[in-house]
């Protein structure tokens, strides 16, 4: 009997990084590489036991710089590559964000956030890497990352995101938390026919690879995967649609940065995704990953007390669901932020919402802590006296 | 004007390339040229190769000149970024190309825990003793005393001596040689892509520019007239006392030894893992 060891199909009672663990090889993943750090070392342990089993390889490195990079390489050796860390990683790995996206390698970095800034409180979550992810590496460019609000989103989204990758050759982040992290809850795996698996285009042989666009393309150039006689020339110095370098041409330096951003931008409806649960309501929660759990508890017990309260909530942080605030703010009076952080999305949120409503943030009422929906409520009830 | 091409470059370098990026009597071609004939001798193909590099003169050996796959990385991490590409692709040799600023400073804890791991990579590390590309500042390479223009009084740090460090860091083959020495180190190149391990070729190279002004060793001549004098066979060296060996280059193979390599470990372990049971 062969081993199926890919898709546990079944119902799960797990932690949110088990689950992360069991979408990445559900989705396809056969190589990871990971510094231990809390709240995400349990996504590497995992990794370690289940990639060898599924046919992948890990790699425990000597820094997050190192792993970043390895996964990169890896996924230029054709693998399904990811790493996994927590803020102070993230912080390491900025450099190679940017490697990854001018070179449009295709990589899942998964984020449990954690407490800061600088080392901060390891086990306690906060979602203090929203900014970072999307801003943090130097020049210009755009990310994807999606925002799970349970140990099945976990699931669900790093499928997603090794899915994303691999159609748009573009890193992607699951934004997750120690809380969701760590927070145990029922897993649904579904049959390994039912999960839909995107894999990258391959570029074809050419003479040189002057007469071949392995990037630079709005709508996703094949990529020269190594290995394969295609003779990729990769650099993320400013290149040309060849990938050979040039520093000194200025429109291939404008193409440069504006291509990768475009490719995203371009196909933003196909990635952006927001929860939308307004009808009737003057007043939006707005939020994203955790924090949603209790801005439904909280819009719940308002419309209890006959209060017209609805959620917007954002599945994807990045890139920035600009259209759909921009659209739920004009439907509503009030828009209230929550999040677990002093407020990273906000600034996005009320540029977009604040010519046609009020808009205002609210932060746990402890940071580190989870909204208690009460003091949600409570805070509503300040808002419209 | 006729433009004449080395055979080398007819074989193996991108056609649409014309030209180099090195200075006038920098070292760089000499290694360049000990690689591609060690690629010859050996008959393999550029597409038996992955070539990876980092930041500085010497990351511009392979990319983009040679015609196969070559990944040109961000400063101090090209070990890295092979170590994913090695075992994502067992099968072909990957090759990292870059100078001693780039593998020993900023990226030098990839360096030794490569080493460590004793994954199938060769490394040729180009040591010319300084930053090259930025206008020649001190070096973890850089002889103490040298005036540099970020040690302009004299550097008080103590130098790197590379190779037996890489050799207590678990390498499996590890040889040094200079450009004096091009038969030398394209035989040592040629056992460091045979070798199933982590294989260092340290290849000592002349920056008559910025080195070579810094030191007032001057001209590329000079230097490896410098090169020719000063260096000593390993095995003559051990008979040598420390201020016998001062100012003198130790060439020759540092270590050739056998252990388990890991990229061929992870082909074992995952055939085990999945195959019919």
């Amino acid at each position: 009997m062969q081993r199926n060891r890919k898709v546990l199909t079944g119902t799960h009672f797990e932690m949110g990084n088990w689950a992360c663990t069991e979408g990445a090889i559900a989705a396809g993943c056969n190589f990871a590489a990971g510094y231990p750090i809390t709240p995400a070392s349990e996504v590497a342990n995992f990794l370690a036991a289940r990639l060898p089993e599924a046919g992948g390889t890990f790699l425990q490195t000597e820094d997050e710089i190192s792993a970043i990079c390895a996964a990169i390489g890896a996924s230029w050796a054709g693998c399904k590559a990811m790493t996994v860390t927590s803020g102070p990683g993230i912080s390491l790995m900025q450099e190679s964000i940017g490697f990854a996206v001018a070179t449009e390698t295709p990589l899942v970095i998964v984020d449990v956030q954690r407490f800061g800034p600088s080392t901060g409180v390891p086990s306690v979550g906060l979602a203090g890497d929203i900014v970072q992810v999307a801003r943090g590496s130097h020049g210009d460019y755009q990310i994807i990352a999606l925002c799970p609000e349970s140990p099945q989103e976990m699931f669900d989204m790093t499928i997603r995101a090794f899915n994303l990758a691999e159609t748009y050759r573009v890193p992607v982040f699951v934004m997750a938390d120690g809380f969701i992290g760590h927070m145990r809850e029922q897993i649904v795996v579904p049959a390994e026919d039912r999960i839909e698996i995107k894999n990258r285009k391959i570029a074809q042989p050419a003479a040189t690879v002057l007469e071949r666009q392995d990037f630079q393309d709005i709508n996703v150039a094949p990529m020269p995967v190594f290995g394969r006689g295609l003779k990729a020339h990769v650099t993320s110095s400013c290149h040309d649609e060849h990938g050979m370098r040039n520093l000194s041409d200025p429109e291939v330096m404008h193409r440069y940065t504006m291509r990768p951003i475009e490719k995203i931008l371009e196909h933003r409806a196909e990635i952006v995704r927001v929860e939308e649960n307004c009808e009737g309501a003057n007043i939006v929660l707005v939020s994203c990953g955790t924090v949603s759990r209790s801005a439904r508890a909280a819009a719940q017990l308002a419309q209890n007390e006959g209060l017209r309260v609805g959620t917007l909530r954002l599945l994807t942080a990045w890139p920035f669901a600009d259209l759909e605030v921009r659209a739920e703010a004009e439907k509503v009076d009030y828009m209230l932020v929550l999040e677990n952080n002093t407020g990273q999305l906000y600034p996005y949120i009320k540029a977009e919402a604040a010519h046609a409503c009020r808009v205002s943030f609210l932060g746990p009422q402890i940071l580190g802590q989870i909204h208690d929906p009460k003091y949600i409520l409570d805070h509503i009830k300040e808002l419209i006296q | 004007m006729t433009i004449s091409a080395h055979p080398l470059k007819e074989k193996y370098a991108r056609s649409h390339i014309k030209r180099t990026t090195t200075c006038p009597g920098c070292g760089i071609g000499t290694v360049s040229q000990a690689i591609l004939r060690a690629i010859d001798e050996l008959g393999l193909n550029m597409d038996d190769f992955v070539f990876v590099s980092g930041i500085g003169c010497s990351a511009w050996i392979p990319s983009p000149f040679y015609n196969a796959d070559t990944l040109h990385t961000t400063h101090g991490r090209p070990i890295a970024f092979a170590t994913g590409v090695k075992l994502g692709l067992p099968d072909k040799h990957v090759m990292v190309v870059s100078g001693d600023g780039d593998l020993t400073a900023i990226g030098g804890n990839h360096l030794i825990h490569a080493a460590r791991r004793n994954i199938n990579l060769t490394v040729v590390l180009v040591n010319n003793g300084i930053y090259g590309m930025t206008g020649g500042q001190t070096a973890p390479t850089t002889p103490r005393g040298i005036k540099t223009i970020t040690s302009p009084y004299g550097v008080m740090e103590h130098d790197f001596d590379i190779s037996p460090m890489v050799v207590a860091a678990g390498a499996v083959y590890v040889a040094r040689w200079t450009t004096y020495h091009p038969r030398q180190m394209t035989r040592s190149i040629k056992k460091g892509i045979q070798k199933k391990g982590f294989a260092l070729i340290e290849a000592i190279s002349q920056c008559p520019v910025q080195y070579g002004r810094a030191s007032k060793l001057g001209s590329a001549v000079d230097m490896l007239t410098y090169f020719k004098e000063s260096s000593i066979r390993l095995a003559k060296a051990r008979e040598m006392d420390e201020a016998q060996l001062q100012g003198k280059i130790i060439v020759g193979e540092f270590c050739d030894r056998e252990k388990a390599e890991l990229s061929e470990q992870w082909v074992r372990l995952r055939c085990e893992m999945t195959e019919d049971k």
